[in-house]
């Protein structure tokens, strides 16, 4: 392995006198390379442990990355804030017209719409890419595909951190507002707590998972506004962000429960409001994960085939 | 170190000249081209815009797959081998960068460090030697995207040193630089290579670059090699003029009937 990783000589005879350069504000530095033996040598831990300890680190930065933006995040935790106060009295409405909707009382119709409101930083679920469109479209996509990571891995990662973050600024403060407010229905066991932390963890792969989908369109269509408008109203609707699914009618109502938006709104928010079986629940989640991170992993895997990199 | 023999690039190009028509055209980037470049030399490769040296770097560091003919690049294919190759080499673009936007300069580092898995005790030393050569200190703290051009640069070449690679690629690394960086980034370059022997493969527009810094240089024109030589030979080919700039803008002007070609092949 050492032997391998040396240097070579390098060829000493050069066969012409080269022109001296001022070094500049460098020259007071008397810095010379010293040859090191070889470095690089790989470490002595399991190689799975120092994978996580990338993408843990990626995710922690992608967290950092996001407090660079900490105005931004309040801001929309404020609006979200106010959006949810003017929602749930809508909801306070049609429940007194319909107690009863949806299997939901007025409470659980409340609860619902702060928890939505929660959801749309950490889901994202008024678009937002992955920062990957744009790259491909400048042409910086050819660094990302240079690095010796997986870009899917990676992108994950980066978004889990950023998910966390937003987690923190941005649901936690409506939730507590309408709490105060209008006082929440919040599960009464830890257990419903952890199986809502896995829904919600769940439901945020899913959204990475459809929105890396889009990003990746950029790489056929060159441009992913179109695909990124559509899967938004798509992610709006069928998520349960504008209204619970479980109103929908008949096959509508079906359909609707059985598609992966489902599984960022709706499913987390009957798991943390009792009205759906944990496993059921869970299972549904992580197959929908499963299924939209195959299938970006298939493209990433053929764009990387067919990858036109823009700009010289 | 590199070894490119007979290799060939072609794009196919889908343009609509009707309502329903489309018309397929293939372009070759590169086209039957071979050059060697030995362990420890400093080579240049120049080529007017157009020409094929983005796509022969892409090719090299297994971002793009040839269509024909062989690569290897130490030692390894870099199409099959990507991952393994991007531990061996390093590989900068002057006008895009590995840097992280909004962390400081360090954090980047640190990601690097555990992305090409080099070893806490190197990755230390590595630092170290490169924040005294390229004068890093200063802003190994500041957000990436608060540096000036210069630092980033810096920054960026100092990334694709962490790893310790055997051979780098550098594709117009002094672009956007005033003359104290440039001369700066020359100088640590010519470093690298002699003292540590760095296998250096660098395209540039600047022939200032290639004066200083090379020991051979290959010229590219419609993905065909057209030169290769020692700069003394390269001035053999136009004795009369004066400047190193002209005498490569004759070499490219012999190449230029294939102008409009050229264009739709810089996509």
């Amino acid at each position: 392995m050492s032997a391998e990783l040396r240097y070579p000589a390098k060829a000493t005879s050069r066969g012409r006198p080269r022109n001296q350069v001022a070094h500049g504000p460098r020259s007071r530095h008397d810095g010379t390379l010293v040859r090191n033996p070889p470095c690089a040598v790989a470490p002595a831990r399991a190689p799975g442990e120092a994978v996580f300890q990338l993408y843990a680190r990626i995710a922690w930065y992608g967290f950092r990355r996001y407090s660079a933006y900490r105005a931004a995040a309040l801001a929309g935790a404020f609006t979200n804030t106010v959006f949810g106060i003017l929602r749930a009295y809508v909801l306070i409405a049609l429940w007194q017209a319909r107690p009863g909707l949806a299997g939901y009382d007025v409470a659980d119709a409340v609860t619902f719409c702060f928890l939505t409101q929660a959801f749309i930083g950490p889901m994202q679920l008024f678009g937002g890419g992955l920062g990957m469109a744009e790259r491909i479209r400048s042409g910086d996509a050819a660094i990302d595909l240079l690095r010796p990571a997986s870009l899917q891995g990676w992108l994950l990662a980066d978004d889990l951190g950023r998910a966390l973050y937003l987690f923190l600024l941005r649901s936690i403060p409506p939730t507590i507002v309408g709490a105060l407010l209008f006082g929440l229905v919040f599960p009464s066991s830890a257990a419903t707590w952890a199986a809502f932390a896995v829904s919600m963890l769940l439901g945020i792969v899913v959204s990475f998972g459809l929105r890396y989908l889009v990003d990746l369109s950029a790489c056929w269509i060159l441009d992913d506004r179109g695909t990124a408008q559509v899967s938004l109203v798509l992610s709006l609707f069928f998520s349960g962000m504008v209204v619970p699914l479980n109103i929908m009618p008949g096959w509508l109502g079906t359909a609707t429960n059985a598609l992966p938006w489902a599984a960022m709104v709706q499913v987390p928010a009957d798991v943390f409001l009792g009205k759906i079986t944990v496993t059921d629940a869970l299972t549904f989640q992580a197959g929908w994960a499963a299924v939209t991170l195959a299938l970006g992993a298939v493209i990433t895997r053929a764009a990387r085939r067919k990858v036109v990199i823009q700009g010289g | 170190m590199i070894d490119v023999q007979e290799v060939g690039r072609t794009f196919t190009i889908r343009r609509r000249t009707g309502l329903l028509r489309r018309e397929r055209r293939v372009v070759h980037a590169v086209q039957n081209l071979s050059f060697t470049v030995r362990a420890g030399e400093f080579v240049g490769y120049l080529g007017p815009n157009g020409a094929g040296k983005s796509t022969t770097i892409k090719m090299l560091t297994g971002i793009l797959a040839p269509s024909s003919g062989r690569i290897q690049v130490a030692g390894l294919d870099p199409a099959r081998r990507r991952t393994a190759l991007a531990r061996r080499i390093g590989v900068v673009f002057g006008q895009r960068t590995t840097l992280w936007w909004d962390l400081p300069l360090r954090d980047s580092f640190e990601l690097i460090r555990h992305l090409y898995k080099v070893d806490r005790v190197a990755f230390r030393r590595r630092l170290d030697e490169l924040t005294e050569l390229l004068t890093l200190g200063e802003f190994l703290r500041t957000p990436v995207r608060q540096l000036s051009l210069g630092q980033r640069m810096r920054g960026d070449i100092t990334a694709a040193l962490l790893h310790d690679p055997r051979v780098l690629v550098l594709d117009e690394p002094t672009i956007g630089l005033d003359v104290v960086s440039k001369a700066a980034m020359r100088g640590f370059l010519r470093k690298l290579n002699a003292e540590r022997g760095t296998t250096v493969l660098l395209t540039t527009h600047d022939m200032g670059d290639i004066e200083k810094l090379c020991d051979r240089v290959m010229l590219i024109d419609n993905g065909r090699l057209a030169f290769e030589g020692g700069i003394d030979d390269l001035r053999a080919t136009a004795p009369e003029e004066t400047s190193i700039e002209d005498v490569v803008a004759r070499l490219y002007a012999r190449g230029a009937p294939a102008a409009g070609q050229r264009q739709a092949r810089g996509q």
